[in-house]
């Protein structure tokens, strides 16, 4: 299966974590990384394991992730 | 930023004003999905009242009014009676809807004109700091509750129903999809449109009505305590709120149409001089 290019705008992200447990196949993880409120980012950590259902971006609250 | 929300978004409004993990983004999207499959940007518009859901619309690259508490029906109607051509969606909170609201409510759906009404039920009002709602759970200690609600939840979808709307479904923020497909034919359909989201408020309702502020337990805990239906009913099975499409009726004659039958009508009058 194609590769997914997966994106995360650090601009708008909130931190809510959603995307991490929605996510079927565990592909986010929380990084170390804060926004500019302080709250800390989720990253892509297992890219490959996404099958490009695309709940993150439904559910992603802020609109902030881009699958491709 | 997702590049399907960037094309409907103004984003030198941008972050929301939503805490983190509320569900207004997710029905925001839900919507944005619909309007685009439909592929209806322009000829759309949204109206909403007062409250943090009531912040839904103003965000859209569209055609938008965000107008005064409880009255987003109203505002909706008088728009739709002056430009029947648009599609009208309103977004509105289970107090903006069913408390202060609730008799625009009842007449909308009653005349059955042709809106599509989301009703955002996160069982509180979120944006005055937690006062118990028309669908606040009896026992939430909330502000204006301290000993626990006494009053039993209002059905929103119920009230619709039995005042006269002809589209009507029901749907939580953790089936986006169902959520998009119903407000697609929600605004297809030539009647009043009736779609409640349950929603969670990680703020006012996580600490009231859940004593969860996590907004995914949040969201699990509104879906595990709903039930898939095949059909409306007012009972609470197993307890559970019922989902689901519950009515789709194309029968009764929709307001506008109504009103043009009577220019039309009128225009055939001969005028009568006295
Ligand atoms: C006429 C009037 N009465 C009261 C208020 C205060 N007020 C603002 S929003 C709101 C309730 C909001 O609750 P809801 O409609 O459920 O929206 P939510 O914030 O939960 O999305 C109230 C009572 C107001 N703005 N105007
Ligand atoms: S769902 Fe969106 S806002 Fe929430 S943590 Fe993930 S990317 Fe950030
Ligand atoms: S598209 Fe599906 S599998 Fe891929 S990251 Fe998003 S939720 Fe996970
Ligand atoms: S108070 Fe509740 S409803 Fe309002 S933005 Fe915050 S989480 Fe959402
Ligand atoms: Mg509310």
């Amino acid at each position: 299966m194609r590769m997914m290019k997966i994106s995360i705008d650090k601009a708008y992200c909130k931190g809510c974590e959603i995307c991490i447990k929605a996510c079927p196949k565990s592909v986010f993880a929380m990084s170390e990384e804060r926004q500019s409120f302080g709250s800390l980012i989720p990253y892509p950590a297992k890219p490959e394991k996404c099958v490009g259902c695309k709940l993150c971006e439904m559910l992603c609250p802020d609109g902030c992730i881009n699958i491709e | 930023m997702n590049q399907l929300i960037e094309k409907y978004i103004k984003k030198d409004s941008l972050p929301y004003i939503f805490c983190a993990g509320c569900g207004n983004g997710i029905i925001l999207n839900a919507a944005i999905h619909a309007i685009d499959e439909l592929g209806i940007k322009e000829d759309t518009a949204c109206v909403s009242g007062i409250g943090c859901s009531s912040w839904i619309p103003p965000y859209l690259n569209m055609d938008v009014m965000h107008t005064i508490h409880g009255r987003a029906i109203a505002f909706a109607e008088g728009l739709k009676l002056s430009r029947p051509e648009k599609n009208i969606i309103v977004f509105t909170g289970d107090g903006d809807c069913l408390a202060i609201g609730g008799n625009h409510l009842l007449h909308a759906a009653n005349r059955n004109i042709n809106i599509t009404v989301i009703l955002v039920n996160n069982f509180i009002y979120g944006m005055t700091g937690g006062q118990k709602s028309p669908t606040t759970p009896a026992g939430s200690r909330t502000k204006t509750s301290p000993f626990g609600a006494l009053d039993e939840p209002l059905d929103g979808c119920g009230i619709a129903m039995s005042a006269g709307a002809t589209y009507c479904s029901r749907w939580t923020v953790s089936h986006p999809n169902q959520l998009k497909k119903a407000i697609k034919e929600g605004i297809l359909h030539n009647g009043f449109s009736f779609i409640e989201v349950l929603s969670q408020c990680p703020v006012q309702a996580g600490k009231s009505v859940f004593q969860e502020r996590d907004p995914w337990n949040m969201m699990e805990a509104i879906k595990n305590n709903t039930i898939l239906c095949k059909s409306w009913t007012p009972e609470r099975p197993e307890g559970k709120i019922p989902i689901g499409n519950f009515k789709a009726d194309s029968e009764r004659q929709e307001y506008t149409d109504k009103i043009k039958n009577l220019k039309e009508q009128l225009r055939g009058m001969q005028k009568v001089t006295v």
